[in-house]
């Protein structure tokens, strides 16, 4: 009934082809200029937001590192890298207040309970052992698979963790320098956690430089604009 | 005068009367998905609020140049501009909340609840009404998804907001902050619902009744 | 028990026969569980009679608040909400803290009964949606279990207070389920056909639970296809897997006899109700729950596997009656 009002408020029976395309054209246009616009306006803070987690969650999984630089593996060496590269598989270095080279944090995932688990843990190759570990991402059971990184002392298991043999996730108490203990009812958790380290390390710890041959900390140079930008830390 | 009221009346529709949730049952995945704390509610309620404000004004607006055959193209349009605006706002300010929401700010663009009052509402009322049904229904959205998140913490973690009401003893319900969780508290609210409009006209009926013995 | 040779049923027409009113059945039920109930009590204390009277305490009232009220008297008298309470009670750990037991019992009625129309008209059994809900809701403290032990001992997990943690301070042992799936150790065949182990207070007794089923079979109150369908199926099923590695694989003894198949195969399946009312029906339904409660058992992340299968099969109830409705005489096939 009001369609019937609105249609003689336009004056018009049935308008033109021409009509239609070009209202919907200009409504594209005007929302594009919209959304570029906000775009642009909040660009930089996404990315610095974004930035600054991945620079915590690094932190976190190195206790002695304060600044951290991106490296990517090219042709079987570590790189120092600035930019972002599709498809770029990274790993972080952390460097303590003098520079001196702190640790790797490794990103890496696979099947937890529910979803997907994207883990990030801290790895010291001069003794072999993972040193910290932080979820990055999770879908896990609240209240139960979730201990896997609310439970500070699910986490703790991992500050000092041998990785020879491979890491175990054990219900019976740890004995042995490369276990960890499982949380109670979530054991499934608790062992993708482990299981997705081990897997980390498969893929990285015969990649890495020898220990001492890590690459230096570059000071930022002032026209990067990578997650670096943001690193108050340098001299 | 006249208008003032009717323009209150609108609100309290949207708010109370034909409360998209609870009467309406409309834009039930967000509801669901979203409700497993009071923040997570009220961060998403304020953000399609906003996204049903703006886009009422617009259509409400436009709706003399716009032809009916694409109308609803243009609705998802505007509405869409809208919900960009709010994801990358939210990304930047509030990073947390942004990232708890996930995928479901952008799926405000298909939230029922928003064409739905686009179509029947804005494309159709002046501005000033649509202004007022868009609160009303903004409002009552909120509302739905804060008390279903309220009552889903509550139970699930022991909290309100984040502030901790039975202390460290507390044996979380774990399947509140599940999906079952929120299909059960709804379930249990819609019941409230029918049950107080059951009573109502009840009541109406006998009134009705009364009046025509006297 | 006028009418001894089932042949001899005649179909259409009510024929006064016997006694088979509701609350007849009920107790029959009740007469059933009775063995297997007090060999729960013996051997887990009387705390466990407290969580079962919790249980059925909240089913009851439940019941009594939802009825209309001219007729509560008549819903309490059939004893279908103390069948719920109880049979719930039967499947929940023996220091289970109360006040989760009372709300297990009103969840039980209150969604798993009331809510589709009361009596007759759930798709659920509603023990059993009590008791998923209960294990959803409380997962460590639905999976927390006690060894058998001083008849007088109450935990103090029991009395731990509403919305409150609890903690058990009698000894914890894992189901022999739970050893079986996490640590590939047997439990004694003697101990689970007796009851001596560890697990829902009711479930454990194998030989008093089959005495039920008998009981139940004799009184014709219980359509045998279904307890010897599931226990036929899983027997074969689980043989199988047993012949393919014994080692990983537990046996058809241990598959019978551990957890609350029996309990389930016997009280719950067979709840008219939420069964399918043809023969062939039946014997889908019997035969899907077997394999599904080894499926979910040998292959599933949970232990046990026979609540699970029992509501699924539930839920696929109507869709079997639909499907194995008898062609009425003088019709095509595919005419309803």
């Amino acid at each position: 009934m009001s369609e019937e009002k609105i249609e003689q408020d336009t004056g018009s029976e049935e308008p033109s082809p021409h009509r239609l395309i070009g209202t919907l054209a200009v409504a594209g246009l005007l929302s594009g200029i919209i959304i570029i616009a906000i775009y642009l306006v909040t660009f930089e803070t996404i990315k610095e937001n974004k930035a600054r987690e991945l620079r915590e969650s690094v932190f976190r999984v190195l206790p002695d590192a304060t600044k951290m630089q991106k490296l990517l593996l090219k042709e079987g060496k570590l790189v120092v890298s600035y930019k972002e590269e599709k498809g770029e598989e990274p790993i972080y270095a952390g460097y303590d207040d003098n520079d001196k080279f702190a640790g790797y944090a490794i990103p890496s995932d696979g099947p937890g309970f529910a979803d997907t688990i994207s883990v990030l843990y801290g790895y010291r190759p001069a003794d072999r052992k993972v040193i910290g570990m932080w979820i990055l991402a999770s879908r896990e059971t609240p209240g139960l698979g979730d201990k896997i990184y609310k439970d500070a002392a699910f986490v703790a298991n991992f500050d000092d963790l041998a990785i020879d043999p491979p890491i175990v996730a054990t219900k019976k108490g740890k004995s042995k320098p490369n276990e960890i203990d499982a949380i109670t009812g979530a054991t499934i958790s608790s062992v993708a956690v482990a299981k997705i380290i081990n897997k980390g390390n498969a893929y990285w710890v015969s990649k890495l430089p020898e220990p001492g041959n890590e690459p230096a900390y570059e000071v930022p140079a002032a026209h990067t604009a990578s997650s670096r930008a943001v690193d108050t830390q340098a001299p | 005068m006249a208008k003032e009221k009717l323009a209150y009346d609108e609100f309290m529709k949207g708010l109370w009367r034909e409360n998209p949730v609870f009467v309406q049952v409309l834009g039930l995945c967000p509801l669901l998905a979203v409700t497993n704390s009071a923040v997570n509610g009220l961060a998403m309620g304020l953000a399609s609020f906003f996204v049903l404000l703006g886009s009422s004004i617009l259509v409400s607006l436009l709706k003399n140049y716009i032809p009916k055959q694409v109308r609803i193209s243009c609705f998802i349009i505007i509405i869409a501009t809208f919900v960009t605006v709010v994801d990358y706002s939210l990304a930047a300010a509030m990073p947390v909340i942004h990232k708890d929401l996930g995928a479901f700010i952008p799926l405000i663009v298909c939230n029922c609840l928003i064409l739905g009052r686009m179509e029947a509402f804005a494309s159709r009322n002046t501005l000033r009404m649509s202004v007022a049904d868009a609160f009303g229904m903004g409002a009552g959205f909120l509302f739905a998804l804060v008390a279903l998140g309220a009552v889903r913490e509550i139970f699930g973690v022991g909290e309100l907001f984040g502030i901790t009401l039975f202390g460290p003893n507390f044996e979380p319900w774990v399947i509140m902050i599940l999906p079952p969780g929120g299909f059960i508290t709804l379930g249990v609210m819609l019941l409230y619902f029918n049950w107080v409009e059951e009573k109502k006209n009840k009541i109406d009926k006998q009134l009705a009744a009364e009046d025509g013995v006297n | 028990m006028t009418q001894k040779d089932p042949k001899l049923l005649i179909q259409p027409g009510p024929q006064l026969r016997q006694q088979m009113t509701t609350p007849v059945v009920m107790r029959d039920v009740w007469y059933a569980l009775t063995p297997a109930t007090l060999a729960g009590i013996w051997f887990f204390g009387l705390g466990a009679l407290l969580v079962l009277l919790t249980c059925i305490a909240g089913a009851v009232l439940t019941e009594w608040y939802f009825a209309p009220e001219e007729k509560r008297g008549y819903y309490i008298g059939d004893g279908s909400a103390i069948l719920t309470g109880w049979l719930l009670g039967l499947t929940l750990p023996p220091a289970l803290p109360l006040w989760m037991a009372f709300i297990g019992g009103v969840v039980a009625v209150g969604i798993g009964k009331t809510i589709w129309g009361g009596m007759g008209a759930n798709i659920f059994n509603p023990a059993l949606v009590g008791r998923a809900f209960l294990l959803a809701t409380f997962p460590i403290a639905m999976t927390t279990w006690t060894a058998p032990g001083d008849f007088f001992t109450l935990s103090s997990s029991l009395f731990a207070l509403p919305l409150m943690q609890s903690t058990v301070d009698t000894v914890t042992q894992a189901s022999p389920l739970g050893l079986m799936k996490f640590e590939q150790i047997d439990t004694p065949f003697v101990d689970l056909l007796f009851g001596n182990t560890s697990g829902s207070l009711g479930e454990t007794s194998g030989l008093l639970l089959i005495l039920g089923g008998i009981y139940l079979w004799w009184r014709r109150d219980l359509d045998w296809r279904i307890p010897v369908g599931i226990l036929g199926t899983a027997i074969i099923f689980s043989s199988i897997l047993f012949l393919v590695d014994a080692d990983k694989y537990p046996g058809p003894i241990f598959t019978t006899f551990a957890g609350g198949m029996l309990l389930g195969a016997i009280f719950m399946a067979t709840d008219p109700v939420t069964s399918p009312l043809t023969k062939k029906g039946t014997w889908i339904f019997a035969v899907g729950i077997g394999i599904l409660v080894v499926l979910i058992r040998v292959f599933g992340g949970f232990p046990e596997g026979i609540m699970y299968a029992i509501l699924l099969m539930n839920a696929a109830t109507p869709l079997i009656d639909s499907y194995t409705q008898p062609r009425v005489f003088g019709r095509e096939l595919d005419s309803k």
